[in-house]
């Protein structure tokens, strides 16, 4: 089955699973700006790794006949150096019009610091002046329940944006009535340990329906799967829900979230690219 | 989606080896613990004091339960786990 990762960062892994990714099914991928496993020392830090992901990234997945699109922010944990994260923030509307750039992300909380706070809402109001989607990463293990909650009354609190262009990532069996019921989109992120396994992201599916719902595999430089997705793929075939639901969640709802944003140009196995 | 007793069936193995895994955890410290106890390099060498640890005694109380929450277990675990959310917490940080 063709499928999506909507949350997959590629600039950590080798180029054999980009190969092992499109033998899987997958078409197209979108990579949100992250932690590089070590703070940046300045903005320009940030320009290269933004020319990294919206030059060089591309070209390496179109030889396996993946999309690759991204997100460009800068991420939670260095956002507690409020003075860089300025910098970087005022760089990124050079990148905005770059083809596949799809919108601000994955900002957020990481320890729910003032900081963090003060540079997602930065964050936000970069999206709203720019009329950007914005995909959110919601915080790890003990502080996500409270960094989720803060991050929905961020959003809630400005009336600019428009909920069906924001994604809030991680979510979890804690977090995830929350946010749908909010009217935001949720992503379930497959990863080992510290997140979601297929089974449990299955478990969602059966309970909440397919409404506004993904998964990913967050995929980094850490331990993760990059073909996590094909797992729950298999998961819920094995539990005998229909290819139509299946393709819902893992396919049709990466799309139609991601044409929120005009530089979406996604073309299926049958189609040219559109102009 | 499928009927109890095929998912009860299918997962029973690895229900049964989680649970083995955390007793044998469980017991491991205990006897670290115990050992601790009789070598004076470590005098302080417990978890009694950790807040942690009676958190896993009452996941354990969790898994226990039945009637109307019993379909809620894994989003209580993660709850019991999590750090709690103050509503004002925009007043704490003055934005």
């Amino acid at each position: 089955m063709d499928y999506i990762d909507p949350h997959i960062h590629m600039v950590s892994r080798i180029t054999d699973d980009y190969a092992t990714l499109a033998r899987m099914g997958c078409v197209a991928i979108s990579e949100p700006a992250f932690w590089a496993g070590f703070d940046r020392g300045s903005a320009d830090g940030f320009r290269d790794y933004f020319r990294q992901l919206t030059e060089v990234e591309p070209k390496r997945a179109a030889v396996y006949g993946i999309q690759h699109y991204c997100w460009l922010c800068i991420n939670a944990k260095e956002a507690e150096n409020i003075s860089l994260s300025r910098d970087v923030i005022a760089m990124i509307p050079e990148f905005l019009d770059a083809p596949g750039v799809l919108g601000i992300g994955e900002i957020g909380l990481n320890k729910n610091t003032r900081n963090e706070a003060i540079v997602f809402l930065e964050h936000l109001d970069l999206a709203a002046k720019y009329d950007q989607p914005i995909l959110i990463h919601t915080p790890h293990l003990e502080d996500k329940f409270q960094g989720t909650r803060m991050i929905l009354d961020m959003l809630d609190g400005d009336s600019r944006l428009d909920k069906s262009k924001i994604l809030v990532d991680h979510v979890e069996e804690h977090t995830i009535a929350e946010v749908l019921n909010r009217g935001y989109w949720a992503g379930m992120t497959l990863y080992p340990v510290t997140k979601c396994t297929p089974e449990r992201a299955c478990d969602m599916i059966e309970k909440y329906g397919p409404e506004r719902l993904m998964a990913n595999s967050a995929g980094d430089w850490g331990p993760s799967k990059p073909t996590a997705i094909p797992d729950l793929i298999f998961e819920m075939r094995r539990r005998g829900h229909s290819e139509s639901l299946i393709r819902r969640v893992v396919f049709e709802n990466p799309i139609e979230f991601f044409k929120n944003s005009r530089n979406f140009k996604f073309h299926d196995r049958n189609q040219a690219a559109q102009p | 989606m499928a009927q109890a007793r095929q998912i009860f069936d299918e997962n029973f193995l690895a229900i049964r080896a989680k649970l083995i895994e955390i007793a044998a955890v469980l017991d491991r410290i205990d006897r670290a613990t115990a050992q601790a106890e009789t070598d004076p390099a470590r005098p302080e060498d417990n978890v009694d004091s950790d807040p942690r640890r009676p958190r896993v005694d009452e996941a354990i109380g969790i898994l226990l339960r039945t009637g109307a929450q019993q379909g809620e277990r894994a989003a209580a675990l993660q709850q019991l786990f999590s750090r709690p959310y103050d509503p004002q917490w925009r007043d704490r940080f003055d934005i």
